[in-house]
């Protein structure tokens, strides 16, 4: 507990124009090193909450600390994996890596080191001069994750990045990202609609409940990291997924606020 | 090996075919009125024997037609630009950008006439305005259509306006700028013998192709005349290739639209 939150939501409200809240009285936070899921029915916020870290969206009520400073001045601290892969088409592999770090006007020698260091990590680098049309949907994906990563990032926001791939695929990418995440260190908010993911991937669960979006309950997941495939036959891990699966279900029931 | 040969082969049959239908009503009227459409052979012979005036009239029309289109292409990109910054400035000059293509070609000629003087500048001049109106339309449309998604990819890595114009928007517009291309491509030769017809002159080198058809047509050269439209034909299907190589060499790598089918 000592070491100081990363990232802290401090009573956050927000809301889109006059519309109804779509967050509200959300306390959270993630000390570095933390990979926290987030889990709830649609239209709890999820999205939205990682956008707010991510500096897209401000906030309309209470605080939001990233890294010390306010999300968009630790915007170059953390990268932001979307649902879909959002490379551009017309660059190929190696040229869509390097975008974050053209960006931000990166010189060409370490543009080339990040491209090499990320897509060895994904182990795309046999593709580099591929184009995005060429690619199956999981080796897209993992392109998106290597440009997310060639920021060497302290945060990393994942919007349901694996949620378009069939089960295989998104085990596989799973374990790849645990073992990406032992290799490179960063704190993660993990947004998903698969318990079984959840659980896998993160050391805490955050359950939430909608309208408005809010914390519902925060689960830990004490499984030990390195996780592989034994991982999800083991019997604890098997508990925690019927334990938040019944958390789940118990939020989508809810009509009313769920009780604390 | 089958299929391209294929590709060559049956419009060489339809071509063939046509001709055979053109003889065909060629012959089927009367001998005193075959005038009135000269046989193939006839059109043939006719190029042969005006092919230094049709060569001439038809390197002024196209150095006419490739000027005023290719001044299109760059003052049409920059208003384009200049149009997708904001909808206030669409909403404000959209109307006026019609109403130059509204104003039909031959009316305009005069007034061009009259400010630049008849031939190769007119021309150029009323070409660039036939040509205008698609390319800024599609070029804008592709300006403002960059997904929402990669927006704010650039938004999250602090990209700067221009990075956000020259490495994304511009780039993604492409496609839809070579929608507006190939329709320009394919009404600036219409344009520029139009333009030729009513603000060309005879002056100097003799005009181009619009001047020569409407001489021939005084002079009832019919076989002549139909070897200018054929001419004129050739020069929009060269324009044409023309942009579609080059949209080709833009957008084969990655655009969907040149997706093999059959892998």
């Amino acid at each position: 507990m000592s070491a100081p939150n990363l990232v802290e939501f401090r009573d956050v409200a927000k809301c889109f124009g006059d519309g109804p809240a779509v967050l509200s009285g959300v306390n959270l936070s993630a000390r570095p090193g933390d990979l926290v899921a987030l889990i709830g029915p649609s239209g709890c916020g999820k999205s939205t909450l990682l956008r707010l870290v991510a500096g897209l969206s401000p906030l309309s009520g209470g605080e939001l600390i990233v890294d010390g400073r306010s999300p968009g001045e630790a915007a170059g601290e953390l990268a932001f994996v979307f649902q879909e892969a959002n490379l551009l088409p017309w660059l190929t592999v190696a040229q869509n890596v390097e975008v974050p770090l053209r960006l931000r006007g990166a010189p060409a020698a370490e543009r080339a080191r990040a491209r090499e260091r990320v897509l060895e990590l994904v182990r795309l680098a046999e593709r580099a001069d591929a184009y995005p049309r060429q690619l199956s949907g999981g080796q897209k994906m993992r392109v998106s994750l290597a440009r997310a990563l060639s920021v060497s990032p302290r945060i990393l926001l994942l919007d349901e990045p694996f949620g378009a791939l069939d089960e295989m695929t998104r085990e596989h990418l799973n374990e790849e990202l645990l073992g990406i995440r032992e290799a490179t260190g960063w704190t993660a908010f993990f947004v998903t609609h698969s318990v079984a993911e959840a659980v896998f991937l993160s050391s805490r669960i955050v359950v939430m409940a909608a309208n408005p979006g809010r914390v519902h309950a925060e689960i830990n997941v004490p499984l030990a990291y390195p996780r592989t495939a034994e991982t999800r036959v083991s019997r604890e891990y098997l508990d925690l997924v019927a334990q938040v699966s019944r958390v789940l279900r118990s939020v989508e029931d809810a009509t009313g606020p769920a009780a604390p | 090996m089958k299929k391209p040969l294929l590709h060559v082969l049956l419009p060489a049959a339809a071509g063939v075919a046509f001709l055979a239908v053109w003889q065909g009503a060629h012959l089927s009227l009367s001998e005193d009125s075959r005038f009135l459409l000269p046989s193939p052979g006839g059109v043939w012979q006719a190029m042969l024997d005006h092919r230094e005036s049709l060569i001439r009239a038809t390197l002024n029309t196209a150095e006419g037609a490739l000027a005023g289109f290719g001044l299109a292409v760059v003052v049409s990109t920059v208003i384009s630009v200049l149009l997708s910054l904001s909808p206030w400035v669409r909403r404000a000059f959209y109307p006026y950008l019609m109403a130059l293509q509204m104003t039909p070609l031959p009316v305009l000629a005069p007034i061009c006439v009259i400010w630049v003087g008849a031939g190769l500048k007119s021309v150029a001049l009323l070409t660039f305005v036939i040509s205008f109106f698609p390319l800024v339309v599609n070029t804008t449309q592709g300006l403002i259509s960059t997904d929402r998604h990669l927006v704010e990819l650039f938004q999250l890595y602090g990209a700067r306006p221009w990075q956000n114009l020259v490495l994304l928007r511009i780039p993604a517009a492409l496609p839809y700028f070579f929608t507006g291309l190939r329709i320009a491509a394919t009404i600036a030769p219409i344009g520029a013998v139009v333009a030729d017809m009513n603000a060309g002159t005879s002056a100097g080198d003799g005009g181009g192709l619009g001047f020569r058809a409407v001489i021939f047509a005084s002079q009832a050269k019919y076989a002549a005349l139909f070897a200018t439209a054929v001419t004129t034909c050739v020069l929009g299907f060269l324009l044409n290739a023309l942009v579609l190589l080059i949209a080709w060499i833009s957008l084969h790598h990655w655009h969907d639209s040149y997706e093999r089918t059959d892998r």
